[in-house]
C-alpha cells in the first residue's frame, strides 16, 4: 500500500474532494493518485477539484447521471483531452510518482502504459490480426514474425475471442458483431501491455448477452489489469466495480468500495441515484 | 372542431396540384440540360466522326533520277494535284534514306489532297468542275478511296489538313499533365493534411483557409500571367515546354486537390482517430497509418478531376507560349510542346474545311480522353471503398 495515501477507516464519511482509500485489510496498491483536478472547456467547468486514488488490479466504476463529467475525467488519465484545443486542465495526476501532465511527460508513453476502450467499438478497418499486430509492432515490442504472431493469439486468448477468431485472422475487424468487435478492441489494448485499461461506456452500444460477457472478462483482467470503467448502468457498476465513485456536476460525491457504496450510501445524493430517483 | 377527409381533401388537392407543377418544371429543367447535351454529342459526333477517315490514293511511285531533285516526277501528271504535297516532298527524302530504292518503282497507298478529302466527304472544297471529274473517275476504278485515317493518331500538326494528327498534342498534354501531378498532388495533399489534422484552428489557418478556396476561383488566365512571370521570366523554365505549361497547370490545380483531399480526410471518422491515438500513435502515425489510407479513395477521385480540369485548360497555356504550331512529337520536358486543348484551337483558327473537321475529331478525342479519366476515378472509388 502506498504510504502516501491517506487511509480512511469504514466509519468516516467520505467528503468531497478528499483522497479516499478503503480500510486496511482491502487496501491495495495505489496506480493513479489524483489531486485537485480541474478542467475547463472553453469557459464551462466540466471537473471540480476531483481528488482520488484509483487501485492497481481492481476495477473501479464511474457512475453518474450524463454530462457529470465522468467521461472527461476518464479521458484525463491518458490525456485524450489534449486532442480537443479549448479544454484546459489543472491540478495533479500522478502515476508512478510522475505527473502525467508535466511537459517531459511524453503523451506516447503514457497511452502506452494506459490503454483506452471507447464507447463504440472502433477497430481498425483492417485485418483482425493487424487490429491486434499495429500496436505492439509500431512500438517496436515485437522484431520477429514469430513473436508477432504469440502475441496476437495470446491478446486475443486474454480477451476471450481467439476460439470464435482463430481461423480467420485475416478477415476485416468490421466484419465481427458489435460484441466481437468490442474484445477486438479489448485484445488491441492489452495488446500493448498497459498497466490500466480506461473503459468509457464499453458495453452501452451492445446487447444484454455480450454485455455480460465483457463484464466477464472485466473481471477475469483486473488479474492483470487496473480498470476504470465509466458506466451509465449502476447494475453494471455493483456486478463487476470494486470500488465506485459516483460523480455528480464535475464532482466526485462519494467514492467508495462498491458494496458499501450500494447498501449504505453515505450521502443522500448518491442514494438518490443509485436508488432511481434521478440520473 | 374537426374536419371530414372531405374537407382535408379539398385543401390538399391544392397542395398536391402545386408539387405535380414544380416536379414538372424541374423534369423539363433536366430533359432541357439532357437536350442541349445529346445535341452537342450529336454535333461533334457528326463534324468530328468524319475526321478518322481519310482519302487516300493508290500512286505507282517512279523512283527516278529525276524524283530526285524534282519529286512531282516521281507519279503520273494527272496525280500530282490529287496526292498530297507532303507525301510528294517526303520521296526525295526517302531516297536519301534508302539509296536502293533508286530505279524502282512501287504501288503505294498516298494521303490525297486535304480538297479531295473534302470532296469525297461533300464537305466545301476548292476542286474545279474538271478536278472533281477526275476524282470521281478515279472513284469509280477504285484508285481513290476513304480509309482509316491513321495519321491523325500517328503524326503531330501540319500545315496541310491531311497529314496533320493529335499525337503531338496528346504526348505534350501527358508530359504536362505529367509535371503537373507531380507537383500539385503531394504539395496538395501535404497542406491538406497539415490544415486538417496537425494546424490549431486559428485566424492564420482560417485566413489560408479563406485564401485556398479564393484560389479555386481566380480566372485561369490569371495563372498562366503568373506562371509567365514567376517560372519563365524569373527561374527561366523555357517557354512553350511542358515543364512550364504543368507548373503553371499545377498552381491551378492545387487549391481543388487541398479542398478534395480536406474533404476526405474530414470524411474519416473521428473514432479511428481517437482508436488510434488509444493505442499511442503519433500524431504523424494517426496521419500515415489510419486517416490517408481511409481517405485515398476521396483523394484520388478530387485529384483526377483536378486532372482533368487542367487537361481541357488552355488559356494559362496561350500566356505560357503552348498554344502554338509544333509539328513535332516532342522528346523532353524542356521541348516546346503543345497540348490537346491548345491544339484544338490552333486548329480551330485555320479557314480551311478540312482542319474544321480536325477541330471536331481532336474535341473527340479530349473528350474520350476525360471520360475515360472519369471513369477512371468513379472506378478507383468503387475499389478502394471501405466500410468502418
Amino acid at each position: 500500500m502506498n504510504s502516501q495515501a491517506p487511509v480512511m477507516t469504514e466509519q468516516e464519511t467520505p467528503s468531497v474532494g478528499q483522497p479516499y482509500t478503503r480500510n486496511e485489510q482491502a487496501c491495495h496498491d495505489l496506480s493513479i493518485r489524483v489531486r485537485d483536478l480541474n478542467l475547463w472547456y472553453s469557459k464551462n467547468q466540466a471537473l471540480k477539484n476531483l481528488s482520488i486514488d484509483l487501485f492497481q488490479k481492481n476495477v473501479t466504476a464511474l457512475i453518474g447521471p450524463s454530462g457529470c463529467g465522468k467521461s472527461t475525467f476518464l479521458r484525463c488519465l491518458n490525456r485524450m483531452n489534449d486532442l480537443i484545443p479549448s479544454v484546459r486542465t489543472e491540478g495533479l495526476v500522478e502515476m508512478d510518482g510522475l505527473d502525467i501532465n508535466a511537459q517531459k511527460m511524453d503523451e506516447i508513453a503514457l497511452r502506452r502504459r494506459v490503454g483506452m476502450v471507447f464507447q463504440k467499438p472502433n477497430p481498425f478497418p483492417k485485418s483482425i490480426f493487424e487490429n491486434i499486430a499495429y500496436a505492439p509492432r509500431m512500438h517496436d515490442m515485437v522484431s520477429r514474425k514469430v513473436d508477432q504472431d504469440e502475441l496476437v493469439e495470446r491478446a486475443l486468448r486474454d480477451a476471450g475471442l481467439w476460439n470464435e477468431v482463430k481461423d480467420k485472422l485475416q478477415e476485416p475487424g468490421t466484419s465481427l458483431s458489435g460484441g466481437q468487435q468490442q474484445r477486438l478492441c479489448i485484445a488491441r489494448a492489452i495488446a500493448v501491455q498497459p498497466d490500466v485499461i480506461l473503459m468509457d461506456e464499453p458495453t452501452s452500444a451492445l446487447d444484454p448477452i455480450s454485455t455480460a460477457t465483457i463484464e466477464d472478462l472485466m473481471d477475469k483482467l483486473k488479474e492483470q489489469f487496473t480498470i476504470v470503467t465509466v458506466t451509465h448502468n449502476m447494475q453494471q457498476a455493483a456486478r463487476v466495480a470494486d470500488y465506485t465513485a459516483f460523480f455528480h456536476l464535475g464532482e466526485i460525491i462519494e467514492y467508495n468500495d462498491t458494496k458499501v457504496m450500494f447498501s449504505t450510501p453515505a450521502k443522500k445524493k448518491t442514494e438518490d441515484y443509485i436508488s432511481g430517483r434521478y440520473g | 372542431m374537426s374536419h371530414s377527409f372531405d374537407e382535408i381533401s379539398q385543401q390538399l388537392k391544392r397542395r398536391h396540384r402545386k408539387s405535380a407543377r414544380l416536379k414538372w418544371v424541374s423534369m423539363g429543367a433536366l430533359g432541357l440540360a439532357g437536350l442541349f447535351l445529346l445535341l452537342f454529342f450529336a454535333d461533334m459526333l457528326n463534324k468530328g466522326l468524319p475526321a478518322f477517315q481519310q482519302a487516300y490514293v493508290n500512286t505507282e511511285i517512279n523512283y527516278t533520277e529525276e524524283a530526285a531533285s524534282d519529286a512531282r516526277q516521281a507519279i503520273a501528271d494527272d496525280l500530282v494535284p490529287i496526292v498530297s504535297r507532303t507525301e510528294i516532298r517526303s520521296i526525295p527524302l526517302q531516297m536519301r534514306n534508302n539509296e536502293d530504292l533508286l530505279g524502282t518503282s512501287e504501288q503505294r497507298w498516298l494521303l490525297a489532297n486535304g480538297e479531295v478529302d473534302q470532296y469525297l466527304k461533300g464537305n466545301r472544297n476548292s476542286l474545279s468542275e474538271e478536278e472533281r471529274a477526275a476524282v470521281d473517275a478515279r472513284v469509280e476504278a477504285g484508285q481513290v478511296e476513304l480509309a482509316f485515317n491513321s495519321t491523325f493518331f500517328t503524326e503531330g500538326d501540319s500545315k496541310t489538313s491531311e497529314s496533320a494528327g493529335i499525337l503531338a498534342a496528346v504526348v505534350g498534354t501527358i508530359m504536362t499533365m505529367i509535371v503537373t501531378l507531380a507537383i500539385s498532388f503531394p504539395i496538395g495533399v501535404m497542406t491538406a493534411v497539415y490544415l486538417e489534422e496537425f494546424a490549431p484552428d486559428n485566424r492564420f489557418t482560417q485566413a489560408i483557409e479563406i485564401n485556398i478556396n479564393n484560389l479555386a476561383a481566380i480566372p485561369s488566365i490569371l495563372f498562366g500571367l503568373l506562371g509567365l512571370a514567376i517560372f519563365i521570366n524569373f527561374f527561366g523554365v523555357p517557354r512553350s515546354s511542358p515543364l512550364a505549361g504543368g507548373m503553371t497547370l499545377a498552381l491551378m490545380t492545387l487549391p481543388v486537390i487541398i479542398i478534395s483531399t480536406r474533404a476526405a480526410l474530414r470524411s474519416v471518422p473521428d473514432s479511428i482517430r481517437h482508436a488510434a491515438f488509444g493505442v499511442g500513435c503519433s500524431r504523424w502515425q494517426v496521419v500515415r497509418d489510419h486517416v490517408l489510407p481511409l481517405a485515398m479513395p476521396g483523394i484520388m477521385t478530387g485529384s483526377i478531376i483536378g486532372l482533368a480540369q487542367a487537361m481541357g485548360e488552355t488559356a494559362p497555356l496561350i500566356i505560357v507560349g503552348m498554344v502554338a504550331f509544333i509539328p513535332d512529337v516532342g522528346a523532353s520536358f524542356t521541348e516546346a510542346a503543345t497540348v490537346m486543348p491548345a491544339q484544338i484551337f490552333t486548329w480551330a483558327g485555320e479557314p480551311e474545311a478540312a482542319f474544321v473537321e480536325k477541330t471536331a475529331g481532336g474535341i473527340l478525342v479530349l473528350l474520350a480522353v476525360l471520360i475515360s479519366l472519369n471513369a477512371f476515378a468513379v472506378l478507383l472509388r468503387k475499389k478502394f471503398e471501405r466500410r468502418w
